[in-house]
């Protein structure tokens, strides 16, 4: 089920907003398409983003993505957790799996995201993909 | 068993591997380091019969030198068990797509190892070497004549290398008409990783070209990305689909037409040996695999050799030194070239590589060369035949010297194309390559060359219909195989999330003891 | 036909099942015009003649490895055991491919973690791969590492380091914009001096790399250049000779951040420049950044330990153009003729080699030093190699000595136009003492 309390990127990305703050991660689809998550690498904390921009790697065992920042702001928090142990991106890409918390510079860009329903029918477009 | 033309029962059966038999697994072969005891050694050297000068300052020498101590007889057992450890061309059919998996020829190898050749220094003047320089010399005329080019450079190291040098040529080409503003460069979707990886380290922007439903390069879609930004077209011919692009015409002069070179990835060269060259198919630089066409042994992952050919108005460019010949049978190296590329080894290239593929060449000739090409693509064609009940072809026409299958219909059984390669391994085949090319889900390409003889293709059709045959029925057999291996599945993304690259290290020596370094191995 | 067992019976039955008429048929894709061309190649020959034929190219050679031998510069002749041959020539590690099915490749996988350990153990470093071309690409991809790491673009290179590699250095950078600088190598007072790089130093410089010994021989000392490097925060990259790490403080104890080497010396035959295998060592740090192939421990559902190729996302077969390199096929055979020959070899070995070098080189510097008009000018320490000023030009003494059979050193003009006059001497364990009295006694002649 994917989680209708946060929007979409089409990088498979997520953004939370929750008390001003944005939390970001990757979608479950992302990390099944991925495969087992071996090593995750997260910008600064301090650095500004631009949504749409890369802004690190998932690497997995046969595979390596780059992130893309769904929001413009300033990272406040990167999730150790995950740096030590990435397959939390695989166990609970919407939970512990969190990647970072970004002070947004403009809390109404999520609206350029997609809604659940949206990133459902994006992902289902899409088909299967190697 | 299989049925000979002439009527006796060919020799060959497929033999299905039993199931393990549970006994205790069979023990890993040490490491080096594990074996290692100290004071043992296994080579002396003569002292040197000379007065003794003393040896530099101390803060200038290493304390201690942590190396293993093996015997001779150690040594050779540990190397030999671990060779019984691999499946090799020597040891069975070996279908790689793209690679050329071939026999290679004993010949070859007692060749680069005559002395003659062996104990030369690069530095040597070429009064001492005509022999290596009229070996390079003929050899670089036989690749031009085979693929249609003007020059030749012997120097890359590998077919990734021979990319470089290609790319950076093409680059000087541009640069020296002033035309700078040419910083793109398109790959087919299909193609292999190194042809992205190469464009961006020379700077290029790499740009997708999509395919389409017969396997050709979509050229609507490449008439459209091309302009007077784009540098090059990189194409591997035949494609790493195996096929030969039904318009390749139109295509590489679409290209010419918007002011860019095609460059050519010479990787399934085995296709085109008298059948067609790529010169004048409209290919402008293109590189060669020895280790692929010309039957450099693959050595575990190299050594290789990446020549590559270019049309005439390209060779200034050639990285230096260039062979030429000054006079009857007199050779030298040129290395006042203003307009070469550089260097991209030193040294020069593989000379023993070339010694190999110059080797080859001879041995074939011209009719030679031309039967390898048409039985490199008869016995893909056969296979695709014979497999196409069990498996999805992906595409539908013939192919060339390699065949592309998906296993959409094993994976919709519950077996996917990993599970048919690891079960491939029981029943004593080495899988083919899987995965690639991107564009084909499940993919499954098969390259199985021209020195295979016909039972070794029917036993492996057998062998694969056997296996179509379990997925559907009994897919677990599948999911654990390879069973009967020295190891079986490893977990590698373990191995990726903590990574152990390296045996555990040797303690530093205490200094105040005086003792000798320990050879022993403490874990971390 | 040899290599092609397929005969006409089989060839038509293969057809008969593809429903093709002929193999021409499979061909009909190719564009007419350009189908089947005649190649203009001399016809196949029997191995039995093919062999005449190449042994008569060899023999029009005359290799260094038969003569007294005192020519270096990056290339070395050195002895090579027997067992590494015998080994290397199995078909199974011969003919094998890249090791993308570990379980039937635990030969190739195994030896190659060996290699990258004995490469950590050898060179003083933390993490290595499974190879490089050969040296000179190794320092070029080393040097793309470090501006890759530090996001610089300026790199500083010791007139020590061998000309050629700078060649190839600056072909790979060539479209990047990267500023290379070279510290100066003079002669002044009959003594070979090769400034301090470390004064070119600058907030923008990405790595700085020397080559140890030098390629004029000089062994040196890196404390300084280290903590030079801290100041700006460039990287320390050292190019090393392998064999002489024998001896040698080896780069990770002098604190280089990435250390690359040409293994030929260590079990590899010369072959007239290759194939031959670079050796690239990291710090555990900048793992990650490290091109080429790397195998990593790892365990089946048994338990039992095996090996595998580990950190592929970072290469090219995955990462396409935002790969680490575009390596694919690199030297592992070579890899493992120098994992061979440091397994027979052993500490004690490679001590004796790196010494008798050492006192080789030593004791024809001395010799040639007391000849009237010979000067030697590379100052002390130096290790193996050494540069020479005698009374007539390089080219003519070298003419002497072949007349003698002797292979003498090189002339330096070709890379050093101020040292026209100079010739670059080398020795090694192949040497010998009466060789060495022979090489005095020509070139002391009138």
């Amino acid at each position: 089920m994917t989680p209708d309390d946060r929007r979409y990127s089409s990088e498979h990305e997520w953004a939370k907003l929750d008390g001003g703050e944005v939390t970001v991660g990757i979608t479950d689809f992302a990390q099944e398409q991925l495969g087992d998550v071996v090593y995750v690498e997260l910008p600064s904390v301090g650095d500004q983003l631009k949504q749409g921009r890369v802004m690190g790697v998932v690497e997995s065992v046969k595979a390596a993505s780059d992130l893309y920042s769904p929001v413009s702001g300033e990272v406040i928090a990167i999730n150790d957790a995950v740096v030590s142990e990435p397959q939390k991106l695989n166990d609970a890409p919407y939970a512990d799996g969190w990647l970072i918390r970004v002070r947004p510079d403009n809390p109404g860009e999520l609206d350029n995201l997609m809604t659940a329903a949206q990133y459902d029918l994006h992902v289902s477009d899409r088909g299967p993909e190697e | 068993m299989t049925e000979s033309p002439n009527g006796r029962a060919a020799q060959h059966t497929v033999t299905i591997r039993p199931e393990p038999s549970g006994g205790p697994p069979r023990p890993s072969e040490p490491l080096l380091s594990e074996l290692s005891v100290a004071g043992r050694c296994g080579q002396r050297l003569p002292m040197p019969d000379v007065p003794v000068t003393p040896l530099p300052s101390g803060s200038l020498l290493r304390p201690a030198l942590p190396l293993p101590e093996l015997s001779e007889p150690e040594v050779v057992r540990h190397f030999t068990r671990l060779s019984q450890l691999n499946y090799a061309v020597d040891t069975g059919f070996y279908p790689l797509g793209s690679c050329t998996m071939k026999h290679n020829p004993k010949i070859d190898d007692e060749m680069a190892g005559l002395p003659g050749f062996a104990g030369l220094h690069p530095y040597q003047p070429a009064e001492m070497v005509q022999g290596a320089l009229r070996l390079m010399w003929e050899l670089e005329r036989a690749l031009a004549e085979i693929t249609g080019f003007s020059a030749v450079t012997l120097q890359p190291a590998a077919g990734a290398h021979g990319e470089l040098a290609g790319m950076l040529m093409i680059r000087a080409h541009h640069l020296a008409r002033g035309e700078t503003a040419r910083r793109r460069v398109l790959v087919p979707d299909s193609a292999h990783g190194t042809n992205p990886a190469t464009a961006a380290m020379c700077g290029y922007e790499a740009v997708t070209v999509p395919s389409d439903a017969r396997g050709n390069v979509d050229l609507a879609a490449l008439e459209r990305l091309l302009g007077p930004d784009v540098a090059a077209l990189m194409i591997t011919v035949p494609s790493t689909l195996g096929l030969f692009d039904e318009r390749m015409l139109d295509m590489t002069a679409a290209v010419h037409a918007a002011g860019a070179l095609v460059y050519g990835d010479g990787a399934n060269l085995n296709a085109l040996l008298g059948i067609a060259r790529p010169a004048d198919l409209g290919l402008d630089v293109l590189h060669i695999n020895l280790h692929k066409t010309f039957a450099q042994p693959h050595g575990g992952g190299g050594p290789g050799a990446g020549p590559v050919a270019v049309r005439a108005d390209l060779e200034p460019y050639l990285p230096v030194p260039v062979v030429r010949r000054v006079g009857e049978g007199v050779y030298d190296l040129a290395y006042d070239r203003p307009q070469s590329i550089g260097q991209v080894r030193a040294f020069g290239g593989h000379f023993g590589v070339l010694v190999r593929a110059y080797t080859y060449i001879r041995l074939l000739g011209a009719d030679g060369l031309r039967r390898v090409s048409e039985a490199a693509v008869l016995h893909a064609n056969y296979l695709r035949a014979a497999l196409r009940e069990w498996y999805d072809v992906a595409y539908d026409r013939p192919c060339m010297h390699e065949v592309l299958l998906s296993g959409r219909r094993q994976k919709a059984a519950g077996a996917r194309t990993l599970d048919v390669a690891k079960r491939l391994i029981d029943y004593g085949f080495h899988p083919p390559t899987i995965y690639f090319p991107l564009v084909v889900d499940e993919a499954l390409m098969i390259e199985p060359t021209e020195t295979e003889a016909k039972p070794t293709l029917d036993a492996f059709v057998a062998a694969m219909a056997a296996i179509a045959r379990e997925a559907a029925s009994t897919p677990d057999v599948l999911h654990a195989a390879p069973h009967d291996t020295p190891v079986g599945r490893l977990d590698e993304a373990t191995a990726a999330r903590h990574p152990v690259l390296r045996w555990p290290q040797t303690p530093a020596p205490r200094a105040e003891s005086g003792e000798p370094p320990s050879a022993t191995r403490a874990s971390r | 036909m040899p290599f092609v067992p397929t005969t006409d019976a089989e060839r038509a039955a293969m057809l008969e099942r593809i429903g093709a008429r002929s193999t021409d048929e499979l061909f009909e894709v190719i564009p007419s015009p350009v189908r089947f061309p005649r190649l203009a190649l001399p016809p196949g020959e029997p191995e039995l003649t093919v062999a005449r034929r190449v042994q008569a190219l060899a023999a029009a050679n005359r290799p260094a490895a038969q003569m007294a031998c005192f020519l270096g510069a990056g290339t070395y002749h050195h002895y090579v055991p027997a067992a590494v041959r015998a080994l290397v020539s199995r078909g199974e590690f011969l003919t094998s491919y890249t090791p993308y099915q570990p379980e039937i490749s635990q030969g190739t996988l195994q030896t190659t973690f060996e290699f990258q350990s004995l490469v950590c153990d050898l060179l003083g470093m933390d993490v290595a791969n499974a190879g490089m071309y050969d040296g000179s690409t190794a320092l070029a991809e080393a040097v793309l590492m470090a501006e890759r790491i530090t996001h610089r673009t300026r790199v500083v290179l010791a007139g020590g380091v061998h000309p050629e590699y700078r060649n190839v250095v600056a072909t790979y950078v060539a479209e990047r914009g990267t500023e290379l600088v070279a510290s100066e190598v003079t002669v002044a007072d009959a003594m070979l001096c090769e400034a301090d790089p470390a004064a070119l130093l600058d907030e923008q410089t990405a790595c700085c790399v020397v080559q140890q010994p030098s390629f004029f021989g000089r062994i040196g000392d890196w404390a300084a250049l280290r903590a030079a490097c801290n100041r700006v925060g460039a990287l320390l990259i050292i190019v090393c000779n392998p064999l002489a790490l024998g001896l040698l403080k080896p780069p990770g104890e002098w604190g280089a951040d990435i250390a690359v080497a040409e293994a030929q010396p260590l079990g590899i035959a010369m072959e007239y420049g290759g194939p031959w295998v670079g050796m690239m060592a990291t710090r555990e740090k900048y793992l990650r950044q490290l091109p080429g192939r790397i195998v990593g421990e790892a365990h089946d559902a048994a338990g039992r330990r095996g090996y595998v190729l580990t950190l592929q996302a970072r290469e090219q077969h995955i990462r396409r153009e935002k790969a680490t390199s575009n390596i694919c096929t690199s030297e592992a055979l070579l890899a493992l003729h120098t994992t061979i020959y440091l397994s027979l070899l052993g500490p004690a070995g490679l001590r004796q080699a790196a010494e008798s070098c050492y006192q080789y080189a030593h004791y024809a510097a001395a010799e040639i030093a007391r000849l009237p008009g010979f000067q030697v000018l590379t100052p002390e320490p130096f290790f193996h190699e050494f540069v020479v000023r005698g009374p007539r030009p390089p080219d003519a003494m070298n003419r002497r000595l072949l007349a003698a059979d002797i292979l003498g050193g090189l002339p330096l003009g070709r890379f050093f136009p101020a040292l026209a006059d100079c010739t670059l001497y080398c020795c090694t364990e192949m040497n010998t003492r009466a060789e060495i009295d022979e090489l005095i006694r020509v070139l002391s002649e009138p």
